[in-house]
């Protein structure tokens, strides 16, 4: 990578992400994985950073994933969650940018039900925003796991197939997936029940698979989204069991692929809805290897947005002096 | 009873008697008096020289919200009668969603009463359909109309009993008021805060699709065909709407409608970037949507432009935008944005453009204005249509600036507008004041 690949001071999704500052956060991620792999799972690259992580909605997953990169950058964080949180509950969202600012943090983790939430933060504090969801917008660094996951499996994403599976109206993953694959020039598609893919999804470059059997023939990797129990509720679909018979990935399914398909899910997991066990936890399945890279990809993100140069990301790492 | 007033030397246009030429008009307690070359100074009067500038009838909207009683940190009776008159209305329609609504004869009263206690446009009720606007029990629709109710809507919201929209607009004909629609489909609208569209699809916010309103436009007309009642459709914007409306006209259905600048000017891009200001129901529709209404409005389908404005306080739109309220304001844009997007580029001439702002929107209601001819009320807007000036809602008359306009050039000012004979609106004071750094009260 050239030096001259810059940051903002936000990441609040994909989509305003050139191809090199995607190529740099993945390249920069490489040298963090290794950093987890150690005895003594620390460098003091943010040392003296204070970092707040922000959770509106409750997501153990994501939040233990930059608490850990966080730490192991060295970096003081707090946070702040969900129920018994005055700061979360009672008070407008502008009021909590305003005690933010007050308190001179200097990097913010916000995951947030309302979409444009960490955009809306981002504007109105000096502190860089990291985006860790967003309503139905993005969530940028999810995105960034998977395609590292699938770089890792496929050498390169230029001219991959990946097809996302699953409720794609409501995913901030979906958009975060579409914004950086297509970015990185993957081929994408779409595959789910027509009341769960949005209108003008075609304009994002995605075309629409209508059974997860053509997605299953067409994809070199698929990556499945978790089915929120609530749809059903809302009647977006009649039922969990016709969902899994028709729109899950099973093996019955699987077995009639003509080659190797890469499987991934951002979890959790619901087990015999979109997924079946034996294919979760097959040989095609790299759900693990995204946990392990979500922590890698948060600290090349948070290194890269305080300011921290790619070139430095090996020398950082080991901790020695350049 | 005020001066006499001499407007001098102005180019009058009235669409109400198709003229537009160079005249001096004189207005005598409260009416227009004589229209004529070279008029003699009023005995006691005053001359006003208006060369150069267009006197036209005041303008009319049929669609303000003045959220009084209930939320009058947003805008009062008289801060929107205010904000109307700088806007160049001198007859506006109050929407009867307040808290409390304006749902009884008592509250139809006070709205009119403070109207006419404010001194600047006239304020004209709309009554509830019904009760509380819960859509279910008819109200005394004979007793607001003898109140000084000029229209019925339970707008905000549809009439979603298709039979209580049936016994609406059939009971209304005894009244000869025409039924407001708000028209919607619920279901299909369903939770969403904006176009369904391709820009939805990137934001993550969940859309509105043009089904739910063509839905309810074409029950609306099927059931204004079945009546004979005189419908109105509030805030048109699809082109699917155009369509039914353009059909039911030619079947001889008694329909008219209404366009908001908003849904002239901008589309969905304009939600880009979560902002709020530019989050409205009907919501800003596709380019192919605002092609429609335009050419709907050029053609008459759509028959005049209403604002629907709707205060918002500042706080309330600062949030995430889902939670943000529905509604911008309008008043003082409406003719700076319908002049640059409809006169700038040759598509209305200036009196076509003042007939869809006056005459037309005063017929459909009855109301006794839209006119200049002698003897009818002197109710005038002054414009220099030349001008072309920055939108900056700081200097609003209105309480509140929740526009998506703010920072845009606009073509067309208001320069002064009268009332009843008197000068209700002056820019040169506003910009006396401005120079003088003191607040206008
Ligand atoms: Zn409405």
């Amino acid at each position: 990578m050239t030096a001259t690949v810059k940051f903002g001071k936000d990441l609040t999704g994909l989509e305003g992400l050139s191809v090199e500052q995607i190529a740099t956060v993945l390249d920069v991620a490489e040298p963090f994985k290794e950093i987890s792999e150690r005895p003594i799972k620390k460098v003091p690259v943010l040392r003296g950073k204070t970092i707040v992580n922000l959770f509106y909605e409750p997501s153990t997953r994501t939040r233990v994933s930059f608490e850990f990169a966080e730490k192991r950058l060295s970096a003081d964080t707090v946070n702040i969650s969900g129920a018994g949180s005055s700061i979360v509950k009672g008070e407008s969202l502008v009021d909590t940018a305003r005690n933010l600012e007050a308190m001179r943090i200097d990097m913010v983790v916000i995951r947030h039900g309302s979409s444009g939430a960490s955009q809306f933060l981002a504007e109105r504090i000096p502190s860089n925003v990291i985006n860790a969801g967003d309503g139905q917008h993005e969530h940028p660094t999810q995105g960034l796991l998977d395609m590292l996951t699938m770089r890792d499996q496929l050498g390169t994403l230029a001219g991959k197939k990946v097809c996302i599976v699953g409720d794609i109206l409501h995913s901030r993953v979906a958009r975060s997936n579409i914004w950086g694959l297509g970015k990185m020039g993957a081929e994408l598609a779409v595959c789910g029940p027509p009341t769960l893919i949005p209108h003008g999804i075609e304009e994002m470059g995605v075309r629409v698979l209508k059974r997860i059997e053509e997605a299953i023939e067409w994809a070199d990797v698929l990556n499945v989204l978790r089915l929120q129990l609530e749809r059903m509720k809302a009647g977006y679909i009649p039922s969990l069991r016709e969902y899994n018979r028709f729109f899950g990935l099973t093996v019955g399914k699987l077995e009639k692929a003509a080659r190797d398909i890469l499987i991934l899910h951002p979890g959790p997991m619901n087990r015999g809805v979109e997924i079946d066990s034996q294919v979760a936890d097959g040989p095609h399945s790299v759900i693990l290897q995204q946990v392990t890279n979500g922590v890698a990809i948060r600290m090349a993100v948070l290194y890269l947005l305080a300011g921290g140069s790619p070139e430095r990301a090996e020398a950082a790492k080991g901790g020695r002096r350049t | 009873m005020s001066r006499p007033i001499v407007l001098r030397g102005g180019r009058v246009i009235d669409p109400s008697c198709r003229r537009d030429e160079r005249l001096d008009v004189l207005l005598i307690d409260g009416r227009v008096a004589e229209l004529g070359r070279d008029l003699p100074a009023p005995d006691g009067g005053e001359d006003i020289d208006v060369a150069g500038l267009v006197v036209a009838p005041g303008l009319v909207d049929l669609h303000v919200h003045l959220r009084e009683p209930g939320d009058e940190h947003k805008e009062t009776i008289t801060s929107g009668a205010r904000a109307a008159v700088a806007g160049g209305f001198t007859s506006i329609c109050a929407m009867p969603n307040t808290r409390p609504p304006i749902d009884d004869p008592a509250a139809v009263g006070f709205v009119r009463a403070e109207g006419e206690r404010a001194g600047y446009a006239r304020v004209y009720p709309v009554g509830a359909v019904s009760i509380g606007l819960k859509g279910e029990e008819m109200t005394e629709i004979g007793e607001l109309v003898a109140a000084g109710a000029i229209a019925v809507t339970d707008d905000g919201r549809p009439v979603w009993d298709s039979g209580l929209a049936r016994r609406t607009m059939e009971y209304t004909r005894a009244f000869d008021i025409p039924f407001f629609s708000h028209s919607e489909d619920l279901g299909l609208s369903g939770a969403g805060v904006m176009y369904e569209g391709s820009v939805s699809t990137a934001l993550g916010l969940r859309g509105i699709p043009n089904a739910a309103e063509d839905v309810a436009v074409a029950r609306e007309c099927m059931i204004a065909e079945l009546t004979g009642g005189q419908l109105h459709v509030l805030h048109v914007s699809t082109r699917g709407s155009v369509e039914v409306i353009r059909a039911a006209k030619a079947r001889g259905v008694w329909v008219s409608a209404e366009v908001t600048p908003h849904h002239l000017a901008l589309t969905d891009e304009a939600v880009r970037g979560y902002r709020t200001e530019a989050k409205m129901n009907p919501p800003l529709r596709s380019a192919a949507d605002v092609q429609a209404v335009r050419d709907a409005l050029v053609a008459g389908v759509i028959d005049c432009i209403a604002t629907d404005h709707a205060p918002h306080h500042y706080e309330d739109k600062e949030r995430e935008f889902d939670d943000a309220p529905f509604g911008v304001i309008g008043l003082e844009t409406a003719l700076g944005v319908s002049m640059r997007e409809l006169v700038v580029g040759g598509r209305l001439d200036l009196i076509e453009l003042i007939d869809r702002l006056s005459t037309r929107p005063a017929r459909i209601a009855r109301l006794p204005a839209g006119t200049l001819v002698e003897g009818s009320p002197a109710d005038v807007v002054v414009i220099d249509p030349d001008e072309r000036w920055v939108c900056d809602a700081s200097r609003f008359l209105s309480l509140s600036r929740n526009t998506p306009f703010a920072g845009e050039e606009l073509v067309g000012r208001v320069v002064m507008t009268l009332v009843g004979g008197r000068v209700v609106y002056d820019r040169r004071d506003d910009r006396k004041a401005a120079r003088e750094g003191v607040e206008v009260t």
